[in-house]
């Protein structure tokens, strides 16, 4: 894999530890305000400083990763899962099935642009972690259904999916045992993007006051709390260490999923 | 040309079939809304006559839509058929004659908010896309014609970074550098010329970074090409090669990732405009529709930017396959 491949996977182990050890990393409670250390700028009792209460930046910084990660993984398996199925229902029956599927249900979703979808679906329901992540999902299965369908046309073809008939097989054991396995490995490239815009997509809508309510240390949350003029001015590490936390994560997965298609697609490997 | 014609009515078809059910989507919205939306608007301390009143406004004493599964006093649910006496009827009705409702809040109509609001996010969405061509273009050229040499590899990482990089990060860093520490742009507002520039450029660094990478690959792909080998056994500069005959040719899938941005660029202004406080339709989705809970706007919000996008991507498709006979032929 490319070097920029193997640094995405480090940066990524790096914050999947620090959110499963959160509890021992972090140096403060997250919650604990001290408006007498209110703007406190980075030093050896508060590492990232400390925000406009007086919160200590680094330990929510720390516990910030739990939410991201998880919001990030529960909303890729959830519409990685549902998007393979339908995905593969309409490539591999073809014909109406396919026609209502992909030229009607994939362009409504599709209609919406970006998070505006979920940030009217979350308007609706009233914020929260659950109504986030579930509003993440409706969005995001649509990525995953178009690309297996897409394989699944493309591998159905193949000979040994012929055979597999020719034996006597069932729709389900052809679909499940000898196309998907052969149809699955873009969605590996396309999970590990979908990981990024997961993380990006739940920071934006907590930025808006649409995700999880302030108290909670979500990196947009804190982002939203640090832009205000007055902060800006008197702490802008309260707004930096949160966005370099999301910009690094982002990145991270951006370089995993680009090494990752060069490394499956060997047309595009240099080496 | 009778296959062409088919073939036209039927994505006309689809159009219309889509466009339908993204309004009908959109107004079965605020059916989501938990407990009462007369309620969640007035709050708890309506009286039972002021909600009654507020229900009647607003059609929400009536039924959503033409049938439902109400619950009767015993709480068994049974199948009932309203007939056209519902809302999404009269929304439709409504839309028809151009009326998208009274905001819940202020009592304007929503259309007249809306028509207020449109030319400034238009204006934010295309000087952010101006700002990314005029970025992508040349480094994307710089970073194609020097492909695998080390400046290709940074150009690759800084637009990476480009694309990870938040608009509510690097708007509120900008904001710090060019109005906090130097003092030469506002933090927010619309009232100066000068004032889009901060905005815009928030918006359009992601997109510049998409573009950047679209534009080498582009060039890449075209230099291979045989009429590259003309041009230059002719003895033309490498300048004029590259930029009067592979930009010309290698321009045309980023016209079309430009009109696919469009809307893009119309859903990432929510936050653009949240953070410079850009009175445009993001602003009032934000701040007067979904802060307020002013269901009414939120709705005319949703409807205006994914109908737009809509229109920008059929624009697009249209003016691809113009632009490319290719395409047109298969």
């Amino acid at each position: 894999m490319s070097r920029l491949g193997i640094i995405g996977i480090v940066i990524v182990a790096a914050f999947v530890l620090v959110a499963l050890l959160a509890p021992f990393i972090a140096t403060h409670d997250v919650g604990a305000t001290d408006l007498l250390l209110r703007y406190a700028p980075p030093s050896g009792a508060h590492w990232f400083g400390t925000d406009s209460t007086g919160r200590d930046i680094f330990s929510r910084v720390v516990f910030g990763a739990r939410i991201s990660l998880e919001v990030g993984i529960v909303v890729v398996v959830v519409s990685a899962f549902f998007g393979t199925i339908v995905g593969a229902i309409a490539g591999y029956y073809g014909g109406w099935v396919d026609r209502f599927m992909s030229g009607y249900i994939f362009n409504v979703f599709l209609a919406f642009p970006g998070l505006l979808l979920a940030i009217a679906l979350v308007a609706f329901l009233g914020a929260g972690l659950n109504k986030l992540i579930f509003a993440l999902c409706i969005i995001g299965w649509v990525g995953y259904a178009r690309l297996i369908r897409a394989q699944v046309l493309k591998v159905r073809e193949y000979d040994f999916v012929n055979a597999a008939r020719a034996l006597g097989a069932g729709d389900l054991r052809i679909l499940t045992v000898h196309i998907l396995p052969n149809a699955i490995q873009p969605l590996i490239v396309q999970a590990s993007l979908g990981m990024a815009g997961a993380v990006l997509s739940e920071a934006s809508l907590s930025f808006l006051g649409l995700g999880v309510p302030p108290p909670a240390p979500s990196w947009g949350v804190m982002i939203e709390e640090a832009r205000d003029l007055s902060t800006l001015q008197a702490a802008p590490h309260a707004l930096i260490f949160p966005g370099l936390a999301i910009a690094l994560t982002v990145l991270a997965f951006n370089f995993i999923g680009d090494g990752l298609r060069e490394y499956l697609d060997p047309r595009q490997r240099r080496r | 040309m009778k296959r062409k014609i088919f073939g036209v009515l039927r994505r006309l078809g689809f159009l219309v079939l889509v466009v339908w059910t993204v309004v009908s989507l959109v107004t079965l919205l605020i059916e989501l809304v938990p407990g009462d939306p007369a309620m969640a608007v007035l709050g708890d301390q309506a009286t039972a006559e002021q909600l009654a009143q507020f229900r009647v406004k607003h059609g929400l004493d009536r039924p959503p839509f033409f049938f439902g599964i109400p619950a009767d006093e015993s709480g068994h649910r049974h199948f009932r058929w309203y007939g056209l006496n519902n809302r999404y009827s009269d929304y439709w009705r409504a839309i028809l004659h151009g009326d998208l409702g009274t905001s819940f809040r202020t009592e304007r109509p929503v259309f007249e908010l809306i028509t207020e609001r449109y030319p400034a996010t238009i204006e934010l969405a295309l000087a952010a896309m101006f700002i990314a061509v005029c970025i992508a273009i040349p480094l994307g050229v710089v970073a194609g014609k020097n492909r695998g040499k080390w400046t290709d590899n940074a150009l690759s990482v800084v637009a990476l970074i480009g694309i990870s990089l938040p608009s509510f990060v690097i708007g509120p860093m900008l904001v710090y550098v060019f109005a906090v520490k130097l003092g030469w742009l506002a933090p927010s507002g619309r009232f100066a010329w000068s004032d889009i520039i901060l905005p815009a450029f928030t918006l359009g660094a992601a997109l510049s970074a998409i573009l950047t990478r679209m534009v080498r690959s582009s060039v890449i792909e075209e230099l291979g090409e045989p009429y590259v080998r003309t041009a230059r056994a002719k003895g033309l500069s490498e300048r004029t090669v590259v930029y009067k005959h592979v930009l010309k040719n290698g321009l045309i899938p980023v016209v079309t990732v430009l009109g696919l941005q469009l809307g893009v660029l119309l859903a990432g202004a929510i936050i653009t405009e949240k953070i410079f406080g850009w009175p445009g339709l993001g602003l009032l989705l934000v701040e007067d529709g979904i802060a307020k809970r002013d269901y009414s706007v939120v709705q005319g919000c949703v409807l205006a930017i994914s109908t737009t996008y809509i229109i920008a991507n059929t624009l697009t498709d249209v003016v691809y396959r113009w632009l490319d006979p290719r395409i047109r032929v298969s």
